[in-house]
């Protein structure tokens, strides 16, 4: 089975979710890649540690992706060595390259996808409603799957440096006009969401904005990131980059403390394979204690500040 | 400006979802509302056609049963509505879905097309920059800013690390994500007045577009579930079990 992957460049090297689909992909057999950034040396090794025969290198400028033109290009390279499937990243990039692509070439998109077989032909698996239902699906002829990050895990195997060839950048006119005129860093201090070993997240529950500091003072005991639900998101409590759940980050922490988190189906779908998970809230039938490994039935102005005192006191 | 709005009407996110064990078809709920997300949309094309002499046309694909859903968004201030209502279209693909959506806009006349970044039932979240593609003018997505002058629009969108600054010249598609700005609530006259506006129902036949499904669901079942673990109610002292949960944790 011959396999393309699309990976775009992110901190100067490959986006981890595309780590995680090489090493996922690589036994079976061809797997080329389509990679979008300024490239070198150190990511075309990274690459093919983890899988890659190949690389089809589109250059662009560092954090200035335009997906139609992008999406052309690898739409080229789709033709020119036709792929029995296409994996791409679900990030927020490889989202808008993967709907370019599947609009260019008439290809079917299966978007969310946490399992991959190849039983005969590329089997894929979706959550769908939260991740209750399990949906496995085939495509009619070759297909664009968009994979979820931390879906697999990312392993380095012993595959050689892979041949490079370029493709260049085709011009699209009207429709790759986009241009990026800045970017702009929202860093917080400690770990990042999506690495860190411990995520302390906060809700509606926590009751205003200034309250998120008691799950800043908990995660900075703890050495963790903070997380937050789409609800204090949208509320403009804390920046988007926090937001945990379906259309937030994808999570999957040694230990995660929910802090007056009610536990929507959007939040879990990205914190329940957390290795532990901790939930402190007042409302005893809450959803996320169904999934909490301890669940404090209390209040988080309560039981927080006492956790913080025990903590810094051992 | 004139500006076009892709919204879903979705069953009601309180009701039961499944999935017909025979089709795996969605079971749709009689009950119909607009999507939560598409509020987003909808708000901020209001808000840029009163600012720039503009008017805003929902263009919508699904059965069109009620149309609570889509008169929820003429009573908030849309001027018209689309909604594409065909039988084969039922289990469409995104890509499928897109290219309907696409079609009912072309026939619209546009500077702009808003789309929020994905549907609360569906999720793919490719729809917009699907339909972008197929208009043929470059997609503005993830945005949690808009403005506009009239002829370019500036984004702030959404990234891993925090934002960036995209912009580009009309037409142009945003897709916008939830909370860019706060919906308002339809006033009495507005729900009045939303009866009244027009609703054009054609089919995917009109539009010339044919449904393609392009993949196939082989199996549904449920995912292994989490077992709840140890429910404690608070009585001054379970922040002691929290701390016991992190030792056996190994986190501290």
């Amino acid at each position: 089975m011959s396999i393309l992957v699309f990976i775009e460049e992110s901190n100067g090297g490959p986006v981890p979710v595309g780590l995680e689909i090489l090493t996922k992909v690589r036994a079976q057999g061809d797997v080329a890649v389509a990679y979008a950034g300024t490239g070198g040396e150190a990511v075309w090794a990274a690459l093919g540690s983890h899988g890659a025969t190949s690389v089809h290198h589109i250059p662009t400028d560092a954090g200035k992706l335009a997906p139609g033109a992008v999406a052309k290009a690898v739409a080229s390279i789709i033709e020119s060595t036709s792929p029995d499937a296409v994996l791409v990243g679900g990030t927020y990039d490889g989202r808008d390259v993967a709907g370019w692509l599947s609009a260019l070439t008439g290809m079917s998109v299966l978007a969310n996808a946490t399992g991959l077989a190849f039983d005969g032909g590329l089997v894929v698996t979706n959550e769908v409603f939260g991740g209750t239902q399990l949906v496995e699906s085939t495509f009619d002829g070759t297909g664009i799957v968009l994979v979820r990050p931390k879906a697999f895990a990312a392993e380095a195997g012993d595959g050689g440096a892979p041949a490079v060839s370029v493709v260049d950048l085709p011009d699209i006119g009207h429709a790759g006009s986009a241009a990026v005129t800045g970017s702009h860093v929202e860093e917080s201090e400690g770990p990042k969401l999506e690495e860190a070993n411990v995520v302390v997240a906060g809700g509606r529950g926590i009751g205003e904005a200034e309250k998120f500091a008691l799950v800043e003072e908990l995660a900075g005991l703890l050495g963790g990131a903070t997380g937050a639900t789409r609800a204090i998101v949208d509320a403009g409590w804390v920046p988007y980059a926090k937001q945990v759940g379906q259309t937030g980050k994808t999570v999957k922490p040694d230990v995660y403390i929910a802090l007056g988190i009610s536990g929507a189906m959007q939040h879990l779908v990205g914190m329940k394979d957390a290795g532990t998970i901790i939930a402190v809230n007042k409302d005893e039938e809450a959803p996320i204690f169904s999934v909490a490994d301890l669940g404090v039935v209390g209040d988080v102005h309560q039981v927080v500040p006492k956790l913080i005192e025990a903590l810094k006191a051992r | 400006m004139k500006v076009a709005v892709c919204v879903k009407q979705i069953p009601d996110p309180a009701s039961d979802y499944s999935l017909d064990p025979a089709t795996h078809n969605l079971v749709r709920p009689a009950e119909q509302v607009l999507d939560d997300t598409d509020r987003y949309g909808v708000e901020m094309a209001l808000q840029i056609a009163e600012q720039h002499e503009g008017s805003v046309t929902l263009v919508s694909m699904g059965p069109s049963g009620n149309l609570q859903g889509i008169r929820q968004a003429l009573a908030m201030g849309a001027d018209k509505a689309v909604l594409v209502d065909d039988e084969e279209l039922k289990g469409s693909d995104s890509l499928t879905t897109a290219k309907v959506l696409a079609a009912a806009i072309a026939r619209e006349e546009y500077d702009l097309v808003i789309a929020g970044t994905e549907s609360t039932d569906g999720y793919s979240g490719i729809v917009p920059q699907q339909v972008a593609a197929l208009l043929g003018i470059p997609s503005l997505t993830y945005a949690t800013q808009v403005d506009t002058d009239g002829s370019s629009v500036s984004i702030r969108r959404q990234t891993a690390a925090g934002y960036d600054e995209v912009s580009a010249s009309t037409p142009v598609l945003v897709s916008v994500t939830a909370g860019v700005v706060e919906p308002r609530y339809p006033t009495f006259k507005g729900i009045m007045q939303a009866k009244q506006k027009p609703v054009d129902t054609v089919t995917a036949g009109d539009l010339g577009v044919e449904a393609s499904p392009g993949q196939a669901i082989r199996s549904v079942q449920p995912a292994p579930a989490r077992e709840a673990g140890e429910k404690v109610v608070d009585e001054g002292e379970a922040h002691l079990q929290v701390v016991a949960a992190l030792e056996q944790a190994k986190v501290v």
